[in-house]
């Protein structure tokens, strides 16, 4: 198996299915020449032509609206949306339209599209350009969310989610694109809505999503060092979200910290927190179940700030040494 | 019309500090010392500097992530700038905020803006303000040609038109909106075209040139001041730089930069006021000089200034 960046990985799966199936097609805002503001789309255009791969005026609504639309047509559509902050511009399509058609029209219509966008923290891009806030859209019945932490997830996930009959919002986060991992070169899907053990353990059980698997795993290795097992969940999708293996987790550990990369309120860390208080597993809980996540604030710019609104590896570190204390 | 030497010459120094600011915190950037992205508006100070001269003191700006030279035309302080932009408490946004949301509220400026087209509604609103006030002011709402395809600009302009508030829409048309040019994001020739479509004045103006953007926006501005409505100007103008620091270049040629940088609005209006006889080559020099000074003084200060505390990470998040 190879070693690749997640954006390679990520590309990979955007290239392997436009080759698959005609009816897929990329828009956004100079994802053509230019290759997408983080280069996730770069060489595409070579390829697959600017009839595949459209570069659109600035007009979020629009775009997502549009794919909406190609979607109910029977086009399979990736929209690109530059900053997952723009998603804000693109609401009334995604929620009110692309969300709901599908039932409104008593099932008979389907709405396959994808809407990928880079979140997160820590690039110094401030308030406007740093938000993470996937679990905005997992409120809303009729879109699945996704949010890939690994170059192996991505591929696997681009590809389902494409595949999906249902509209899905897919959450990269802008400083997992460096990242590498292995990554086969054969075909494959992973399913939406199944949880990943990213680490086995007996101790304690992190839930943690996006770029937090990669700071829970740092954490862990840590851990490990003083005699902590500690077992990494990664929903992948947040939904549907797989309670399930959550679950089976705390029962063996007993003990649990749900890490993300979200301010805390409302988030969807109480979602999981709610499914295991809810659960079977609360008989076996030997610590009340414990959230970090990002400050209730907007993303500051100065870079000690900014790291600090956000969990870091030492966040969590700390997190679980309380939890076991 | 109503230039004055000394209106002539503070355009002058304007654009030059705004050349110089830029230049420096490319520098400073390359540096390490800048933190994120910024976006340099190097080419295009006058339609910045000559558009802000046709206002009042209390009038209000709204600008764009581009807005460097917006919030210095219109009295923005070079040393909280700089401080902003290397992250201190001493910044114009207690380092919060960094170079794509500079506001000073005391100035009129209504701050830069991260969200492409998101000053147009905020410019219309503050305009709202003013007639419902009776105040008198008028805002001047900067944008980029990309922005003009966002639909809040369409939904802005025409409430601004029905309800004659008294705004002026400043279309700063570099060519590009990152690295699509203008001609393959919008359907019309020019943005100042679809005025007609919200029954208000449309104008194109030479962006390089620092009186005529003056003239053009002052009517503007005179016309709103009057309740008469508002107005869409373009001016045409080009960025000499890439889009942000992030950006290869790869859309347009070595050739169309070059001969656009022949095009310099600084280098032209100094030899216009030399030719005109309004100032000396000497005068000229002394406020570079006077210019260059203030520059290096403010950056002294940011790097002097304390960076923000931790403990107050969570203040301003409300009133
Ligand atoms: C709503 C939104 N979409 C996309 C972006 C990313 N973006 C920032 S600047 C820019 C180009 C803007 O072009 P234009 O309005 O012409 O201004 P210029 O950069 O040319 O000064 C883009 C696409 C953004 N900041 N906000």
């Amino acid at each position: 198996m190879a070693e690749k960046l997640y954006i390679d990985a990520l590309r990979e799966g955007l290239r392997e299915e436009m080759q698959r199936d005609e009816s897929v097609f990329l828009l956004g805002e100079d994802i053509g020449i230019y290759g997408g503001a983080f280069g996730v789309t770069r060489g595409l255009i070579d390829e697959f032509g600017e009839e595949r791969v459209i570069d659109t005026p600035i007009s979020e609504q629009a775009i997502v609206g549009m794919a909406v639309g190609a979607a109910l047509s029977g086009m399979r559509p990736i929209a690109e949306i530059m900053f997952f902050d723009f998603l804000t511009l693109a609401m009334d399509q995604l929620i009110n339209q692309g969300a709901k058609i599908r039932y409104m029209f008593g099932g008979k219509a389907k709405v396959p599209m994808v809407v990928r966008a880079p979140m997160g923290s820590g690039t110094g891009a401030a308030a406007q350009h740093s938000q993470s806030f996937p679990g905005v859209f997992a409120h809303f019945p009729g879109l699945k969310v996704v949010i890939p932490s690994t170059p192996y997830d991505v591929k696997g996930l681009i590809k389902a989610a494409i595949r999906d009959d249902n509209p899905v919002v897919f959450a990269e986060h802008k400083l997992l694109y460096r990242v590498k991992g292995e990554v086969p070169d054969e075909d494959y899907v992973l399913p939406l809505g199944k949880a990943d053990v990213k680490r086995k353990g007996r101790d304690i059980t992190i839930v943690a999503g996006s770029i937090m698997v990669i700071r829970a795993l740092e954490a862990a290795k840590e851990l490990e060092k003083e005699g902590i097992d500690v077992e990494v969940i990664d929903p992948r999708t947040l939904k549907p979200l797989d309670m399930r293996t959550i679950i089976d987790s705390v029962k063996k550990t007993g003990r649990v910290l749900i890490v993300e990369d979200d301010p805390m309120s409302f988030g969807w860390g109480a979602e999981v927190a709610a499914g295991i208080a809810g659960s079977e597993a609360f008989d076996y809980l030997d610590a009340p179940v414990k959230r970090l996540a990002g400050l209730d604030i907007p993303i500051p710019y100065n870079p000690n700030l900014e790291r600090h609104a956000v969990p870091q590896v030492e966040n969590i570190v700390e997190a679980v040494r309380e939890l076991l204390r | 019309m109503d230039l004055t030497k000394e209106k002539r010459l503070w355009m002058y120094r304007k654009m030059y500090e705004i050349r110089r600011f830029e230049l420096e915190v490319d520098r400073l950037f390359k540096a390490n010392m800048i933190w994120g992205t910024c976006h340099l508006s190097v080419g295009e100070e006058a339609t910045a500097v000559g558009a802000i001269a046709a206002l009042e003191a209390d009038d209000m700006i709204t600008s764009t992530h581009r807005g460097h030279g917006h919030c210095i035309a219109k009295g923005g302080r070079l040393p909280q700038m700089f401080a902003e932009l290397l992250g201190r408490e001493t910044g114009y946004c207690r380092g919060r905020g960094g170079s794509m949301h500079i506001a000073d509220i005391e100035t009129g400026n209504l701050g830069a803006n991260g969200i492409v087209g998101g000053g147009v509604p905020i410019a219309t609103g503050a305009a709202l303000a003013s007639k419902m006030k009776k105040d008198g002011k008028v805002t001047l709402c900067f944008f980029g040609d990309g922005a003009n395809n966002q639909g809040v600009f369409h939904e802005s302009l025409n409430i601004a038109s029905l309800w004659r508030l008294p705004v002026v829409y400043l279309c700063e048309n570099n060519l590009y909106g990152m690295s699509v040019a203008f001609s393959r994001s919008t359907a019309v020739k020019n943005v100042a075209d679809r005025a007609a479509a919200y029954d208000m004045p449309g104008e194109i103006v030479d962006g390089n040139d620092v009186e005529a953007v003056y003239h053009v926006v002052k009517k503007a501005v005179e016309r709103a001041r009057r309740g008469e409505g508002p107005s869409l100007i373009e001016a045409k103008t080009y960025r000499w730089l890439g889009h942000s620091k992030s950006d290869a270049n790869v859309y347009r040629t070595k050739e169309e930069i070059e001969e656009w940088k022949q095009k310099c609005p600084i280098k032209r209006y100094r030899l216009k006021l030399v030719e005109e006889k309004i100032a000396t080559e000497e005068e000229l020099d002394r406020i570079e000089k006077e210019v260059e000074r203030e520059i290096q003084d403010a950056i002294e200060y940011a790097k002097n200034s304390p960076e923000p505390s931790l403990e107050d990470i969570a203040d301003g998040v409300y009133a």
